[in-house]
């Protein structure tokens, strides 16, 4: 029924040291921006990081592309680990894992010309001669949307949509199997977003292609996503497949997530839920459960006991102890 | 929503034109606008990035980048009063006493070398004269109404010392201090998270409720107007395409552009298969075309767009577009 996992994060744990002192670095700390993060994403399917800044969802990103080392757990490609490739295994990983990032100003060299950029991940990966890649990066322009002598400008030359349509095209050079999009539509204007938001989901059901998706706004991740899951301070708080979180949200965070997310008209009703205080440092995370300062049904039990993952449902966990009756 | 007693708006604006004079040309950026506020009410300015909203905000208060732009044609009348005709000196009466205005970014309009208490009295020196403990209380006063929690103890911070969503509580807390008529706000929330920004809109709903003060608010975003605006009008490149009650907006739009617009953005409430985009990019404001500045980009286009600029329709009650088909 469910095929095996691209992708599998087994309890990721990240953790940065933090330092004092010049010349004698002594660790007074350590910050915990990925705490016991466990996922999976199948072939075909965009699963969905959601939450606030520093919630620690750019780090599991980064964690997956491999710039970052894990402080602990195992991620497992085709069911193998990671830590187990050699170089070749390595260097086909990175192939088949790409990433297209939030700022298409920043994410271009300014002084190649658009052929360069889209060219370049081929250049590097393959043995094609200048032609054969010269032909590839014109259909990778074409399933963009962009047109052949586009290929000739500069990044400059190109609005924020059309360069974003670029970083695609580069991201699809190798024929990846999974894209990481770190909030690919939200430096976009409007107008613009929905037309990348389409090619996206096209260019999955095309290739097959899988998505981890980053984002903070919920009513692009319910149109984008198969599954989707809820950070709160380095941990996943809620995760649940299809729609069910947006029909059944249950954590207190989540609800507060969708009562701040705004609407898209006027008459969309939207339960009241205003959430006092801010997110608290990850460098000195309150015990007991992370959200308990801001959370309006805490109980004296959120105070002293984290709570464990608890099954609502066939695909759907939260994190809570207000849903500890039910599995007792 | 505010019943509006007296027609007789706070804020009249009539066709205003504010352009840049660059080396390649003039760009009219805001090219012929005309809105009113009335007291109490708040207006949403909506529009892409380059369709002149946030010159047309900051033409009502004569602050306009210089060296290049120049409001050439129009009135602005507050309370009667054209604030274009008025002197350099007068002109300072109004900014931060009448009108006063909330940016972006918290941090660029703060002043890092000093308090938050000193930064918030200096309006109230300023245009209220005001001076020890008075002066102290007035300023107290406006932190607490913007729910700044111990707002006596914060008078000393720096702002470094306190967090985006805080800055930018402070930042309208200076906007209120002298308790305007109006004010601006320009994307006051694209730099808060999502729980932070429905705090911070939840705040200036509360401080509209108390003061009865008129807001303008400028935004990219439909689900900021559709959630804090009773009017809207809707911009692209430097004209006003479309207004109408924000209900009457969503539920029965007129112009193309809105119409695409609002069916471009996906929504929490229910799963879409597909959105529909709008194709194309907004027109660079140089050399715009001699008909409808959206024909390019219309799925309704005809002759009479190519040709000829459509001026502003009755479209219902208080709901004006400026679109042939609407005329037709």
């Amino acid at each position: 029924m469910t095929p095996a996992p691209l992708l599998e994060g087994r309890h990721l744990k990240k953790h940065f040291p933090v330092t004092r002192g010049l010349a004698l670095q002594r660790t007074v700390g350590w910050v915990r921006a990925v705490d016991d993060v466990s996922f999976v994403i199948r072939p075909g399917e965009t699963l969905s990081l959601v939450g606030e800044s520093g919630a620690g969802k750019t780090t599991v990103a980064k964690t997956v592309l491999l710039l970052e080392q894990l402080t602990g757990g195992n991620l497992l490609f085709h069911g193998t680990d990671v830590r187990q490739f050699g170089r070749a295994e390595l260097k086909e990983y990175r192939s088949n894992v790409q990433a297209v990032f939030q700022d298409p100003w920043g994410s271009m060299n300014p002084r190649m010309r658009v052929k360069t950029i889209v060219g370049e991940p081929l250049v590097v990966n393959t043995t094609l001669s200048k032609q054969e890649i010269y032909k590839k990066v014109l259909e990778l322009l074409a399933q963009v949307g962009l047109r052949a002598d586009q290929a000739e400008l500069y990044p400059h030359e190109f609005s924020g949509g059309q360069r974003q349509r670029i970083a695609v095209a580069r991201a699809l050079a190798l024929n990846p199997r999974l894209v990481v999009l770190d909030e690919p539509v939200s430096a976009l204007d409007v107008s613009i977003r929905a037309q990348i938001m389409n090619l996206l989901k096209d260019i999955q059901t095309r290739y097959g292609l899988s998505y981890l998706l980053i984002a903070h706004n919920l009513a692009t991740v319910r149109y984008m996503s198969h599954a989707v899951a809820i950070m709160y301070l380095g941990e996943i708080v809620e995760y649940a497949e299809g729609d069910e979180l947006f029909e059944q949200p249950l954590h207190p965070y989540t609800k507060a997530l969708m009562s701040a997310a705004l609407p898209a008209h006027p008459d969309e009703v939207i339960e009241e839920m205003v959430l006092s205080g801010e997110m608290p440092s990850p460098l000195n995370p309150p015990r007991g459960c992370h959200f308990h300062p801001r959370c309006p049904f805490a109980m004296p039990i959120c105070r002293e006991v984290a709570p464990a993952v608890t099954r609502a449902g066939s695909s759907h966990t939260v994190s809570c102890h207000l849903y500890d009756a039910a599995t007792a | 929503m505010q019943p509006v007693t007296t027609w007789q708006p706070l804020l009249r604006v009539e066709d205003l034109r504010t352009y840049f004079f660059t080396r390649r040309g003039v760009v009219k950026a805001v090219d012929g606008v005309s809105f009113s506020v009335a007291p109490g009410e708040t207006l949403g300015i909506v529009g892409e990035s380059g369709s002149g909203k946030t010159i047309t905000s900051l033409s009502l208060l004569r602050l306009v980048p210089q060296p290049g732009g120049k409001i050439i044609g129009g009135k602005v009348l507050f309370e009667g009063v054209d604030l274009l005709r008025l002197s350099e000196a007068e002109m300072r009466g109004y900014r931060g006493s009448k009108i006063s205005m909330i940016l972006q970014d918290p941090m660029a309009s703060l002043n890092p070398v000093y308090t938050i208490g000193e930064q918030v009295a200096e309006p109230l020196r300023q245009h209220q004269h005001l001076a020890g403990k008075t002066l102290w209380d007035h300023v107290t006063e406006a932190l607490r109404l913007l729910r700044i929690p111990s707002p006596r103890e914060r008078l000393q911070n720096y702002p470094h010392q306190m967090s985006g969503g805080m800055r930018q509580r402070v930042v309208g807390g200076i906007a209120i201090s002298c308790l305007p008529k109006l004010i601006i706000a320009d994307e006051p929330t694209t730099a808060l998270d999502a729980t932070i920004q429905a705090q911070y809109l939840a705040h200036l709903k509360d401080l509209q409720r108390q003061t009865n003060v008129a807001m303008i608010f400028v935004s990219h975003d439909f689900g900021i107007v559709a959630r804090m605006c009773d009017r809207v009008a809707v911009m692209y490149a430097g004209k006003i395409v479309e207004t109408a009650s924000v209900r009457e907006l969503f539920s029965n739009p007129r112009h193309p552009y809105t119409i695409g617009l609002v069916n471009s953005v996906p929504r929490l409430d229910r799963k879409e298969e597909r959105l529909a985009s709008i194709e194309g990019q907004p027109p660079a404001l140089l050399n715009l075309p001699p008909g409808c500045r959206f024909a390019p980009r219309c799925y309704a286009v005809f002759d009479r767009c190519w040709k000829e600029q459509p001026p502003n329709f009755e479209a219902g009650d208080d709901h004006s577009a400026s679109c042939w088909r609407v005329a037709s």
